[in-house]
């Protein structure tokens, strides 16, 4: 009798559980043959899994191109079977824009295509990959059962060039990270700008180099007045048709940076710092407080050891 | 009743001060840490303990980073303090600092490694020998202590040993205000094939060799330290001095 109950109990849990890990991952057509699935401008938390991030695909005449695999093993299944649903075209190339987890945790529900990202991506992964996934098992829990590190197994070279039959500019800039991998789908207008722009939600800078970023930021606006541009996706919000969410991440990043040197100048210890307010019109984005708090501790020492000198 | 009871707690504090002061241990530790008893007993010795508001330790209650997380102890309010002890319950090496103001004010910021989520506190102690303790929790994901530190791959380090960066603020809201960083690897000695091999003692004097303050530190301080203090009336130029447990010294002046 205890062991049927333990079966029923069983049973019922894992039912649960099949709903729980469910991401609800709808693709959002955004231009012909371009859709996105649009995460939550949210930290990493048990209830969204991971589900933070925007990925993307082209259906591209010779496959599938799939721009990021999200957070998780589960993330990655899940996306592909989404993508499925939209087109029948097998998946001919998943790229990874950098090496932050939610961007490329779900690399091995892609494992029998072509996965490729810049050099340093490359790296980074190799580097830093057990040490993220670790830290999102920590974080949201059981969504990542089954995740492991896939790395990348192609490099990619930034230029324009044909990926499955479609004209992509691959464009290698940093910032964000030390490799920021940007696509501009020439056929449709439609610009992944991956972790260099962030929407309606706090920017992360756990590697950011702020300079690095803001240059990217003005190469990144110069295409959105191109005439072919349509639309861009952000690595974190929702989709824009201008390039209001880059100057918003180019506004958050300056008052950033003009706020941990000035601290930094005036003598502030690091927990004078960290007591700062925020101005208004970022203390109302998504996250605000929690990616500012961060953002002292990575950046802070730097700015403090320039004011030292 | 309640005016009676108000009146007898008085007069009972009253009578406690200060000789009776060895009565006082049984205070509730306002961070219900689990280790606290062992933590008066191990750390401060058993002896005289008050829990005290005027001992303010400002830390963040979500350390980012287990690697360098801020701690800044003001004992300001406290009169007469002799020596500041700071420390962690939950540390693999409970003692972070020790801090003597004597002529500089009972104020110093500077950043830890920490293990786990644990209380920071402060322990200050006056002429009467009651240690005075305030505190504050930090959560962090840890593995502060046990990791390498950032640059142990690196050569850069080994050059630049004991390498001091400091300013001092004349002017301005932070009138008196001293900052300095010190190159050194804070090498905990947990970490598999590395020794522990950290600065153990840094002293602060005036341009007239008067002793601001004398601080020594363990290994849990952050790799390439940086400190902040207060030097209260003295001016002019400060020399910073100390050494680390292989011997290697450094002695600097910041000028004003």
């Amino acid at each position: 009798m205890k062991r049927l109950f333990c079966y029923l109990t069983l049973l019922v849990a894992g039912g649960l559980n099949a709903a729980e890990f469910d991401y609800g991952l709808k693709a959002r057509q955004i231009a012909p043959d371009v859709h996105v699935f649009v995460g939550r401008t949210e930290d990493f938390t048990p209830a969204n899994g991971g589900n933070i991030v925007n990925t993307g695909f082209i259906v591209a005449p010779g496959g599938t191109i799939v721009i990021d695999s999200g957070s998780s093993r589960r993330y990655g299944e899940q996306m592909r079977q989404a993508i499925a649903g939209v087109s029948p075209k097998s998946v001919a190339l998943v790229i990874n824009t950098h090496h932050h987890p939610d961007h490329f945790l779900g690399n091995q529900a892609f494992a029998d295509t072509p996965i490729a990202a810049l050099a340093a991506t490359r790296q980074g992964i190799g580097a830093d990959g057990n040490a993220f996934a670790e830290n999102l098992y920590g974080l949201t829990g059981d969504w990542m059962k089954g995740t492991e590190v896939f790395a990348p197994t192609q490099t990619l070279a930034a230029g324009t060039q044909e990926v499955s039959g479609r004209r992509l500019r691959l464009i290698a800039l940093n910032g964000h990270t030390e490799a920021d991998l940007v696509i501009y789908d020439e056929t449709s207008g439609v610009l992944f700008a991956g972790d260099l722009v962030f929407n309606e939600r706090a920017p992360t800078t756990p590697h950011a180099n702020v300079e690095q970023w803001l240059a990217a930021l003005d190469q990144l606006e110069a295409i959105t007045r191109e005439t072919g541009f349509k639309m861009l996706v952000p690595g974190h919000g929702e989709v824009a048709r201008d390039a209001a969410p880059i100057r918003q991440t180019r506004a958050w990043l300056e008052w950033l940076q003009r706020t941990l040197r000035e601290s930094a100048a005036a003598g502030l210890d690091m927990n004078e710092v960290l007591a700062r307010p925020l101005p208004p019109e970022f203390a109302k984005l998504p996250v605000a407080a929690s990616e500012y708090r961060r953002s002292v501790g990575h950046l802070f020492p730097a700015a403090e050891q320039e004011a030292l000198k | 009743m309640k005016f009676l009871l108000t009146v007898t707690a008085f007069v009972l504090a009253t009578l406690q001060l200060p000789a009776a002061a060895a009565a006082l241990p049984e205070a509730i530790d306002p961070l219900d840490s689990a280790r606290w008893t062992d933590m008066h007993k191990m750390v401060l010795g058993g002896a005289p303990v008050v829990f005290d508001d005027r001992v303010i330790v400002k830390a963040p209650a979500t350390a980012e980073n287990p690697m360098q997380v801020p701690v800044t102890v003001d004992a300001t309010a406290l009169p007469g303090v002799q020596e500041v002890l700071v420390f962690a319950d939950f540390n693999p090496i409970l003692q972070i600092l020790r801090f003597f103001p004597e002529s500089a004010p009972a104020f110093l910021g500077f950043r830890v490694k920490l293990q786990q989520s644990s209380p920071v506190r402060a322990a200050a102690k006056t002429a009467d020998g009651v240690w005075h303790v305030g505190g504050t929790l930090v959560n962090t994901v840890g593995g502060g202590c046990t990791a390498p530190s950032a640059n142990a791959g690196s050569k850069e380090w080994q050059q630049r040993l004991n390498e001091v960066a400091g300013r001092q603020w004349s002017e301005g809201p932070q009138q008196g205000r001293v900052r300095m960083r010190i190159v050194h690897p804070m090498d905990t000695g947990l970490v598999a094939g590395t020794p522990a091999f950290f600065l153990e003692e840094i002293n602060f004097t005036d341009a007239a060799g008067k002793r601001l303050m004398r601080v020594q530190t363990y290994e849990p301080v952050s790799e390439n330290p940086v400190f902040t203090l207060t030097r209260g009336n003295s001016t002019g130029p400060l020399d910073a001095s100390g050494r680390d447990n292989n011997g290697n010294a450094f002695n600097v002046r910041i000028a004003p």
